[in-house]
């Protein structure tokens, strides 16, 4: 977090020296930019000013707020019973939904890349049905099916299986649209060499192809996870919000948001528990960063 | 076609079954995962009968809600469509240091949990936020009020834009841009006559996608807006409300048909954009 605390101050001032001056060299439109220089400058101001308004100073006030108690209030907040329980049942649903993830959408990414049928572009398209819907609407899409009234006689309200289906739903096409791509561009021929020196389909597939596509997979399980550890709106009709059950993490943040008792404590509670969130997500965020240059250099 | 497409990839004969076996397995997965709870959702929305469902989507107090999501989405969408667009030139073509991580900084809103962002909105500009105290003695109230929904929203669409764009801008390169210069043209004629309509389709695919996402964000809006029935309710606390508060599920079901739709049409869209762009992805 320290980086996004700093960045707003950094890059302002030196624009202008550095646009010039320094570097004149990496500007290969050369003329073309040198006239815009100015423009570059006031872009560089409103983008820093827009993303600090939004998003940084915000971000920072969560981290200064979770930290005003000093170290042991943060650790009473992040280690109650509930919080524990929220944040281990998180955890655990995440990891799930990335390790299903990793398999079932690499497996669809095949097929779509590999294996077209007729109807396999309607399957593309229905792969990104969960992304286009708003969360709250796949919570009331998931109680339709699995609600009180189910057509099909299955009730998951108030269960942890409930809460994986939606999670699943939500994550569905994240590890299909990065690996779908990085396969797409594969060169069959080393498959085709394997196969001619008789290496077997899984053996191709094992020693050829998945060192390939290993790090795409796991930047798309990655980002499943940090999308399902933060979740909220597809869970709160299913989840029940029952307390060491099915409250989540980010549902307990709202809890403590809501608790008017003694906002004060609460909302430093609250944003004790939104930093652990927000230091896995940025954890997240530098290692699908790490894995995609991996995945560039690999193909050159 | 598909045979001849994939025959080289199938070296042994006998792998034909295994890959029909894979195919439907795919397609059962997507199918009772996806398509199955939204096609019950359809039909539960309608099986009511039209009647109700036209009177719960024209209710008086839904009808507010869809114009609050209108005014919310469209001016957050309005400026993350003018800051994206200029971070996306920053990124593409300033060549100055820094833009790798104004890059990732822009992908953070993406990871981090909606409640946690609206949560972070608060601490700031509500009434005993770092500037909600002084922008409150300025006559400006933002917490439970459109400016709190729209940053909430611009937050959570922050980089669709820019990544929609980028791409396209560092495959264009700047090469035109220069023939016109050298012949003359001025940055303002280069910028509307070369760039723009360079850029245009990726333009609009990211916009629509920042649209969908605007209306479609429940979370962080929950949060700021307080969620007052007929002033601060938009179209996604609504289904919530029905559903959870006033116990009308048929209600609630009818309008989030109507969400669905939205979002359908926004990747019917995107889909013929993507395919006039020349099927880059």
């Amino acid at each position: 977090m320290t980086v996004a605390t700093q960045a707003p101050e950094r890059p302002a001032p030196v624009s202008d020296e550095t646009g010039a001056g320094r570097r004149p060299r990496r500007d290969r439109a050369g003329t073309a930019l040198g006239r815009l220089r100015p423009a570059t400058a006031a872009g560089l101001g409103l983008v820093t000013l827009w993303l600090s308004l939004v998003v940084l100073i915000p971000l920072a006030a969560v981290v200064v707020t979770g930290a005003q108690g000093g170290w042991s209030a943060f650790v009473d907040a992040v280690t109650s019973p509930a919080a524990l329980s929220a944040l281990a049942l998180s955890a655990g649903l995440s990891l799930a939904v990335a390790l299903v993830n990793a398999v079932v959408g690499t497996t669809i990414a095949w097929v779509l890349v590999r294996d077209p049928f007729p109807g396999s572009r309607l399957l593309d398209h229905v792969i990104d049905v969960p992304f286009a819907l708003p969360t709250i609407v796949t919570g009331v899409v998931m109680i339709a099916l699995y609600g009180p009234a189910s057509p099909v006689g299955v009730n998951l309200v108030g269960t942890r299986v409930g809460l994986l289906v939606a999670l699943l739903f939500v994550t569905l096409p994240f590890t299909v649209r990065t690996v779908q791509p990085v396969l797409a561009a594969l060169d069959r021929d080393a498959e085709q060499a394997a196969a001619s020196l008789g290496a077997s389909g899984a053996t191709v597939f094992r020693r050829v192809v998945l060192p390939v596509i290993v790090p795409a997979i796991a930047s798309g399980a990655s980002l499943a996870f940090a999308r399902a550890l933060g979740e909220y709106g597809s869970l709160v009709l299913i989840s029940s919000n029952i307390p060491k059950q099915t409250q989540v993490a980010s549902a307990l943040v709202y809890g403590k948001l809501e608790d008017a008792t003694d906002p004060v404590t609460s909302t430093q509670q609250a944003a004790s528990l939104a930093i652990v969130l927000l230091a896995v997500s940025v954890l997240v965020l530098v290692a699908v960063e790490l894995l995609q240059r991996k995945g560039a250099r690999r193909h050159g | 076609m598909a045979e001849a497409a994939t025959s080289p990839a199938a070296p042994v004969g006998e792998r034909r079954t295994g890959r029909h076996v894979v195919r439907t397995l795919v397609v059962a997965y997507v199918a009772v995962l996806v398509v199955l709870p939204v096609g019950v959702l359809v039909w539960r929305a309608f099986a009511p009968g039209l009647g109700a469902f036209v009177d719960a989507v024209t209710d008086p107090l839904s009808v507010h809600a869809f114009w609050v999501t209108a005014e919310v989405a469209l001016i957050s969408v309005a400026l993350t469509t003018v800051f994206g667009t200029v971070a996306a030139f920053l990124i593409a073509r300033s060549g100055l240091p820094g833009m790798r991580l104004l890059d990732a900084l822009l992908g953070l809103p993406v990871s981090v949990s909606p409640i946690v962002v609206g949560l972070a909105l608060i601490l700031v500009y509500g009434s005993t936020g770092w500037f909600g105290g002084a922008l409150e003695s300025a006559g400006i109230q933002v917490i439970m009020s459109v400016p709190g929904m729209v940053l909430a929203t611009m937050f959570v669409s922050m980089p669709l834009v820019t990544r929609a764009v980028v791409p396209v801008l560092v495959a264009r390169g700047t090469d035109q841009e220069q023939a016109a210069e050298s012949l003359g043209a001025s940055a303002a004629v280069r910028f509307w006559r070369i760039t723009l309509p360079g850029i245009r389709t990726a333009l609009v695919t990211g916009v629509v996608l920042a649209l969908a996402r605007s209306i479609g964000e429940y979370g962080a809006v929950l949060v700021v807006s307080g969620n007052v029935q007929g002033q601060t309710e938009t179209a996604t606390l609504r289904v919530d409300t029905l559903y959870q508060t006033l116990l009308q599920p048929d209600a609630a079901y009818a309008v989030t048909f109507v969400l669905v739709a939205v979002a359908i049409l926004t990747i019917v869209a995107t889909s013929l954009l993507r395919r006039s762009q020349g099927g880059t992805r």
